[in-house]
């Protein structure tokens, strides 16, 4: 078992003969993702990176059974691509794309909701379950397979995070990206449900940052369902107030979305939190001893 | 992105919201000519700078006289002010608002911003007008209305009902403020704002509501598609360093320490600034070249960083997924050998080829290159560097 995605995952790769698009599927086709198929608007019929490509994520889903979608389109028509995989049957959404207007994720994700879809990201790295498939940006290589759940809102840090684990003796189950917007698919807590469900998993780590209040809704949610030890490190102790880190969801408003609330509200659910980035590692493995 | 009152008014005004009449000036001449135009016999001088608190400040005057609208404008014109919305020495006034005076009946707050918990707009209402609204938040929340309105119903008369009832209107009222309240929110959606507040809105004598203030905030993801709004971006405003790396692609935010870092992914660098901070030095700055960092991006980097007087070490962390080590010690090299870099640099590469690139540099033999063993070796390094005890 893993979450989300295995080897029996058929992907479709929105977005498919672009730059970004052409590079991590080639990528993802290397580490073993079953890509079934690409769309393009206006290059249907055509074959790409040996895989069919469609004008429509429909007569992708129709011609292959793609149940999964990997979303590489641009900022402007990345909600319309989020919102024809989900009217098209997909189940699960992976979308890469950074910088997509607020409003229209705010809208897109209420509509997926309606049609039962799941939405990782925008502005993530995707997922990757080791050894079976990554679908999504990340240096497969670092994720050796094991038995640890990783859940991030950044990208490089959860790099670094999984190579701290892998560095400590252990290894990843299945690591999610979850991005770093102001409003995402696909939170925390969804993520610590289906890791405490997973048999191939026995641990967690959680990586936040400033901004928002998903980490403490997180702990809250810890505190009372979650059995598998976790871990955590929050980034951003040193930020500034109302300065936008680099994230769109990266910011401190006023008061609120400190790292300081968020490591004190997981502290108190029990969860062992690393003062330092170079602790995630050490941190989870002192609780996995 | 932020703009000016001035601007803010006129946006507002295009979509049918009521606001105080007035003209932008830059100088004394130019405000008394404005002032004249605007036929009044009262005037409001208003600093134009992106922060808030300008009436403690000094950055608001009345005038009774128009001699009075030149003698208040020359005296704000080129002033630094200083508010506890602004960072360091404070703003210069560059650009001047000349308004009306107008008579109050009372007033109130209005703001609408994303709730990111409900996942929707949420309109904000209070009668506690011209406070700081993070003051009213923080010492009387019960005096704050708030409104949240689904994308999927939009604004219906129930959200404009509570609003109304909650600041106590009669019906009277109610019927002017939602004159002023629908087309505020349609600025809001239609121009993808993140953030607008009124504050003061007030209730005239009359019985007709008026937007004495205007703030607009924008979702900077949005402004490929207002280019009539991205036009309105006044770069004198922002701070050169972080303009000039938007504009490489660049995160960029200037702090006051010395240890400065150049780092891939914004969750990396964040994490960077705090182990700084942890062993016992102080960021200089948050700088993410992307995750896909390149020889190019690391050369801004350091030219970037290097204008900041205050730094004594940079480190360079890198976390090689997709993009190779190897090619970012080529690519440090590189940029030491265009930029004249007189501080030590500290490097950590760790990810794709990371021993080849540790070999590299090691080959090369630069003086002031040190390698770091880890993150942390890295971060302890340069905060020793930083501190003047080579490590």
């Amino acid at each position: 078992m893993s979450i989300l995605v295995n080897k029996e995952s058929r992907v479709v790769v929105q977005g498919f003969t672009g730059k970004e698009g052409t590079f991590h599927a080639q990528k993802c086709i290397e580490y073993g993702t079953n890509i079934v198929a690409g769309v393009t608007p206006g290059k249907g019929g055509q074959c790409h990176l040996g895989k069919p490509v469609y004008n429509t994520v429909e007569d992708a889903v129709q011609s292959t059974k793609a149940n999964v979608s990997l979303i590489f389109v641009p900022p402007v028509y990345a909600a319309d691509a989020i919102l024809e995989a989900a009217d098209s049957g997909i189940e699960l959404i992976v979308c890469i794309t950074e910088g997509i207007p607020v409003q229209d994720v705010m809208y897109a994700k209420k509509y997926i909701k309606s049609k039962g879809c799941v939405l990782i990201g925008p502005n993530c790295p995707g997922i990757i379950t080791a050894g079976e498939a990554k679908i999504g940006i990340m240096p497969g290589f670092v994720f050796k397979p094991g038995r640890i759940g990783v859940i991030s809102k950044s990208g490089t840090l959860t790099y670094e995070a999984a190579n701290q684990v892998v560095k400590a003796g252990m290894g990843i189950s299945t690591a999610v990206g979850i991005g770093g917007d102001p409003i995402i698919g696909t939170d925390f807590i969804d993520l610590l449900k289906l890791f405490e469900a997973d048999d191939a998993t026995d641990g967690i780590v959680m990586i936040g940052e400033i901004g928002g209040e998903l980490e403490i809704r997180a702990a809250e949610y810890i505190r009372e369902h979650v059995t598998k030890p976790v871990a955590a490190f929050i980034a951003g102790q040193t930020a500034p107030k109302g300065k936008r880190m680099g994230h769109a969801g990266a910011i401190i408003a006023g008061s609120k979305g400190t790292a300081q609330e968020k490591i004190t509200a997981l502290q108190e659910a029990g969860v062992k939190v690393a003062m330092s980035p170079a602790r995630i590692g050490s941190a989870i493995a002192e609780l996995m001893k | 992105m932020n703009i000016h009152e001035y601007q803010a008014k006129k946006l507002l005004h295009s979509f049918g919201v009521k606001v105080t009449r007035g003209s932008k000036a830059t100088s004394p001449e130019e405000a008394r000519h404005k002032a004249k135009e605007l036929g009044s016999e009262n005037w409001v001088v208003k600093a134009q700078v992106h922060a808030g608190g300008r009436g403690k400040a000094g950055g608001i005057k009345f005038a009774m006289s128009l001699d009075e609208v030149f003698e208040k404008s020359e005296k704000m014109l080129g002033m630094t002010l200083k508010t506890h919305q602004t960072v360091g020495a404070g703003k210069v006034v560059r650009k001047l608002y000349i308004q009306e005076a107008i008579d109050i009946e009372r007033e109130y707050y209005l703001g609408i911003v994303l709730d990111r918990r409900r996942e929707m707009p949420v309109i904000m209402a209070s009668t506690e007008g011209g406070m700081d609204i993070e003051t009213v938040a923080a010492e009387t929340p019960e005096k704050i209305i708030k409104v949240g309105v689904d994308p999927i119903t939009g604004l219906k008369g129930y959200h404009l009902r509570k609003l109304a009832y909650g600041l106590k209107l009669n019906k009277a009222e109610m019927k002017e403020f939602n004159k002023i309240m629908i087309p505020l929110f349609e600025a809001y959606q239609k121009t993808d704002a993140s953030l607008i507040e009124i504050n003061p809105l007030v209730l005239k004598p009359d019985g007709e509501f008026i937007a004495l203030d205007a703030k607009l905030n924008f979702d900077d993801n949005a402004l490929m598609r207002h280019p009539e709004i991205a036009a309105m971006r006044d770069e004198e405003e922002e701070d050169a360093a972080e303009l000039e790396a938007g504009k490489y692609d660049l995160s960029y935010v200037k702090l006051d320490g010395n240890v400065g870092c150049i780092v891939n992914g914004a969750g990396l660098a964040m994490s960077t600034m705090d182990i700084i901070k942890l062993e016992g030095g102080e960021p200089a700055n948050f700088l993410d070249v992307g995750g896909n960092a390149s020889a190019e991006t690391v050369a801004r980097g350091f030219e970037l960083i290097l204008r900041d007087k205050n730094v004594k070490a940079i480190l360079v962390n890198i976390f090689g997924g997709i993009v190779r080590c190897d090619r970012i010690a080529n690519g440090i090299l590189e940029a030491t050998r265009q930029i004249d870099v007189q501080v030590p640099v500290i490097v950590r590469l760790d990810g794709t080829n990371a021993e080849e690139a540790g070999e590299i540099l090691k080959q090369a033999n630069i003086r002031q290159i040190l390698i770091a063993e880890d993150l942390q070796d890295g971060a302890r390094k340069a905060v020793k560097s930083a501190e003047g005890d080579r490590a």
